[in-house]
This record gives C-alpha cells, structure tokens and sequence, in this order.
C-alpha cells in the first residue's frame, strides 16, 4: 500500500499512527505498573487517583475556561470597544492575579490540612487569608492609580478637535 | 469555525509561542523531578514509589558537589512548575475552539490524537494540582503524593512527546507566520486577526481587540513573572524569604540560631526527652564490636563546621552553618574506614523518615557532618537535637534528626 492509499483509509502520515501507539504503549505500561488497583479507592471515591485524574482533564476546558470565559462577556458586554481608552483590562488584570493567587494557594487561605501544616512546619496558616487579601487591594489600588493616571494623560492630550476621545474617556470614568 | 469563539487573537502564531515557551521550560520540570528520584536513593530502595520498572532514569550515585545541586534541582522543578501555570493556562485557552469541534473527529488519525490530548492535558494539570497541593501540605487527595505524582509524571511524558513529535512542524510554521518583532510594536487598534482558515484557531466572526497581542503576550508572561516574585524567596533564602508570602516556607519563626525552617517537629515525630536527654546514646556498627558514644564524647571529638543548605523536595531551602563530628571520623571509629554505605537511624519511633541509607561518597565527604550544632548554638529539638546528619546536596528529608545509631557497611 502505498503512503497515500494509507493516508486515505488512516488519515495521516503512517509516522502520525506510530507515535501515537508508541505512546500509547508507554501509557500502558504505566498503568501496568503502578497496577490499575492502585487507581481506585474502594473507601472513599472521590480519593482515587483515577477520579483526580479525570477531573484535571476537564478542570480548565469544562470548569475554569466557562466561569471566566462567561465573567469576561459579561464585562466585555458593557464597555465600549471604540473607546481610546478602556476600562477593560485595568478590571482584567487585576481580577486575574486576584483568582490566580487565590487558586494556587487556596490550602493556606483556607486553613486546609491545619493538622499537617502545624506538624511539618510548627505554625499556623493563620496569616495567608489576610495577606492575600492585601495583596488583592494593592493589585485593585494599583490598577486603578494607573488607570486615573491614564485617563488624566487621554484628558490632557486630547485636542479641542478630538472631543470624541475625552467624551469616551469621561463615559468610561460615569461606567 | 464556529462563531461562538469570537476572540480575536486565537491563532496559530499565538499558540505557537505560548506553545514553544513550554516546549523549552515543561522538559526541564519534568527532567528535575526525575532526577529527584534518582537523589533519593533507588539503589537502596529508598525512592518513592519503590519499585517503577523502566519508568526511571538510569540510577547513578547522586553527587555531593555543589553542595547546592539538590536545591538548584529542586528549587527548578517547583519553582519553574509554578512560574508556568500561567503560561499552561494560557495554552489552554488559546485552543480551547478545538475542544468543542464537531463532529469530534473526522479520521481514525484525529480520533486517535484527541485521545493522546488527554494524557498530554490531564497529565499536566494533574501533576500541577497535587504538586501545589503538597508543597502547601494539604493532602485532601487522600492518594500517596509521590505514588501519583511520579506515574502522573510519566502519563504526561507520553502525551508531551507525542504532541511534540505531531505538532512541532506546525509550531514552526506558526511562529514563522508573524514576526515577533512588528507584534510587539503593533497596538490594540491596530491588531488583525490571523487570516481565517477552516478547523483552524481563528474565530470566523472576529469581536473587535480589546487587547494587543502584545498586551496578552505581556499579561502571560507579567502573571509567571509575578508567581516568581511570590514564591521564588523559599528556594533563595536570605532576605526574599519574606516575597514568598502566601508559601509555608515563606513564614519566619524568628531570628534565633535554630529559626530556620523546619520539616517535622519534635513533636510530631513524638520525639520524648527521656529519648533525647542524658540516656541518649549513638551506636556505630559495622566494625568488629558496636561503639557507644554519649553527647560529650561527641563534642570531645574534633569538630568540623561547614555552611550548607538543607533542600526539601518541596523546593524550599535554607543554607546555614553546621558543627558536629565529620562521618568519615565515626566510619574509621567503627572500625569501617572505607564503607560503601552508611544506614542511619532515627530514635524517631514511627515516620517514613526516620530512617535513611547514605551513599559511600556521602559518608566520606568532608563536609558530611554528624551535626551537635547549628549557627553556633547546640540543635533545637525541632531541628534534631541531640546529633543529626547533614550531608552536601541530598534531599533534605535523608538528613536524618535524631539519630540514635549508624550502621556502616563495608559492601
């Protein structure tokens, strides 16, 4: 058969196929070796590396990607995308480092695993909620020094011909 | 392409360089992490998960030199992990319209690359969740961290290498498609969609900018640069510690000799003063007949300091200075002057680590102490008072606290 006869029936290269199963057969070897009863946990359900594992292949497309993607509409939905100067990305910005932040360290914020932490490290995770919480008012203070600084700069710029502009500006400001 | 997608800065140029930023930073997660393993000590069957087949790289005798290897090593793998979660993220979303193609496939080929997709995507967000989980010691998973995190790792490994070996004639020609520099140096006014192709990444119905691509360039690589100011301060020590702070490892305990940071307190490793107080003893064995030494012999000995980090595997680290008694002296003590290993135990009744086999090259270094004290003050109980082993470079969990007796064997 030749390399197109193969690509007909297959739908790619034959070197596409070989990798493929070449990694498919280092992933089960995996599974044969750390043995698939190691995968479940037959107690407790939702502690199996089995259900972990499924939940991270759809923890950003099925989960995270909707709530932000929908958040992002929302507040894309309410500016004006012919300003000169948008609000956007001054609440974007700022959001994202907030829920970044409070994602990867959610264990500290909320007190989880106290037990563990204390016998590992002799303290509490009593100071993280309030240090993330600080660290989110200096991200949303800082966001919003910039943007004053910038609407000013659009304002002083803006010539008595380019009313357009310092309106948009002014309406952003109202929003 | 479906008209639901709207960005306007989806394309093929874009995941391109988010994808070739972590063609060059995922290998070098995913080497450390394995060359942590071999740290551990597999030839003692010490390295967890015990035993893993192929799935390992070749076993050596971890160095001793630097004695900074093992929080480099580290330090790389948690800290890089870390830095990449937006960069991943990011990734993520720039090919998200592929997700949702329909019908799902259209060849036995597609069907078979969306199924590698899910090694490739869940092996990467399942190694990046129990890591972060178990740096912060939050172990709600209730699965052995290093049992998932190891074959997870080798899970994601399959997936990467396939995607590579697929997709690298694409980044290319992706990355070839735009040139950086006039990217960088066009606004959000003026930034175009990628030309339109069928079943590609750009939207077909484009929403106007609301961000240059230099702009989200700029936010990707802005959110790693700000995970690095936040937490690359446990792994440098010194006065960054204090960046790290929403970590454990960024928290201080004060400023005293023994404040340094800990991994397990005396008291979670129920360790008792009647375990640690006049009757402690230090067995050596291996030699013709056991030595007992107390706490003055040892300090009668000649003593040796040495300024050396202690590395945890969880990435942090912190360099300090020791004084105790060099192990080649208690190997010659015991009558074993050349042994090839060095099995070390912990009065620590019951922990996974109360206990550690060190390599020949790990005995004999000359900085490889049996520690009476730190920064010129005797040990603290946390920190493994009466005697504890510090040894260039090893992961810090295999400097044994504790320790109530070393066997030297000579093969």
């Amino acid at each position: 058969m030749t390399s197109n006869g193969f690509r007909r029936i297959y739908g790619s290269h034959p070197l596409h196929l070989l990798t493929l199963l070449a990694g498919f057969a280092l992933c089960g070897y995996v599974l044969v070796s750390i043995k698939p009863m190691t995968l479940w946990n037959p107690n407790v359900w939702w502690q199996s590396i089995a259900v972990w594992f499924a939940a991270a292949i759809i923890a950003h497309d099925l989960v995270l990607f909707p709530i932000y993607a929908l958040a992002d509409r929302v507040l894309v939905a309410t500016s004006r995308p012919s300003a000169k100067l948008s609000f956007i990305n001054y609440i974007r910005v700022p959001t994202l480092g907030a829920v970044l932040t409070l994602v990867v360290f959610l264990p500290g914020i909320i007190k989880q695993g106290a037990p563990t932490f204390r016998a590992a490290t002799g303290l509490t995770q009593d100071v993280f909620l309030g240090r993330w919480l600080l660290l989110t008012a200096a991200m949303f203070a800082v966001s919003a020094v910039v943007y004053g600084i910038r609407l000013a700069t659009v304002h002083r710029a803006a010539p008595e011909t380019n009313a357009e502009a310092r309106n948009t500006a002014h309406d952003d400001l109202a929003d | 392409m479906d008209a639901r997608w709207r960005s306007p800065l989806r394309g093929r140029w874009l995941t391109s360089v988010l994808g070739s930023v972590l063609l060059i930073a995922l290998p070098i997660v995913t080497i450390t992490g394995l060359l942590s393993y071999i740290a551990y000590g597999p030839q003692f069957g010490q390295a967890i998960p015990g035993d893993v087949g192929w799935l390992k790289l070749p076993t050596f005798d971890w160095p001793t030199d630097p004695s900074w290897l093992y929080r480099l090593n580290q330090g790389l793998h948690v800290g890089l992990g870390l830095v990449l979660i937006p960069v991943v993220l990011a990734k993520l979303w720039s090919v998200i319209p592929r997700l949702f193609v329909w019908p799902p496939s259209r060849s036995i080929a597609q069907l078979l690359e969306r199924v590698s997709l899910l090694m490739l995507v869940g092996g990467i967000l399942f190694e990046i969740i129990t890591g972060v989980l178990n740096i912060q010691y939050d172990y709600i998973f209730g699965f052995s961290f290093y049992t998932a995190h190891y074959y997870g790792a080798w899970v994601f490994i399959a997936g990467f290498v396939i995607h590579i070996a697929i997709k690298i004639p694409r980044m290319w020609t992706g990355l070839r498609s735009m040139s950086m520099r006039q990217v960088l140096r066009t606004n959000r006014e003026d930034t175009r969609p990628e030309p339109y192709e069928p079943d590609g990444l750009v939207a077909s119905e484009p929403d106007p900018p609301t961000i240059s691509r230099r702009g989200a360039l700029a936010l990707v690589g802005g959110g790693a640069l700000f995970m690095a100011v936040i937490t690359a301060g446990q792994t440098i020590g010194g006065w960054t510690r204090q960046t790290a702070v929403l970590l454990p490892r960024g928290l201080s305990r004060g400023t005293g000799p023994n404040d340094f940071a800990v991994n397990r307190t005396a008291a979670a490793a129920r360790i008792t003063p009647d375990l640690t107080g006049e009757r402690w003893r230090l067995t050596l064995t291996g030699g013709p007949s056991p030595v007992v030494l107390d706490r003055t012999m040892l300090t009668a000995m000649s003593q040796h300091t040495a300024r050396l980090p202690i590395a945890c595997v969880e990435g942090w680290s912190t360099t300090e200075t020791w004084t105790g008694v060099p192990l080649r002296e208690l190997a010659r003590l015991a009558g074993v002057p050349e042994p090839k290993s060095a099995f070390v135990r912990s009065v620590e009744p019951r922990g996974a680590f109360n206990r550690a086999t060190l390599q020949a090259n790990q005995v004999m270094h000359p900085d490889s102490l049996l520690a009476l004290r730190v920064n010129d003050a005797d040990l603290s109980p946390d920190h493994g008072f009466p005697a504890r082993i510090i040894v260039p470079a090893m992961p810090g969990v295999h400097n044994t606290k504790w320790v109530g007796s070393i066997d030297f064997r000579a093969k």
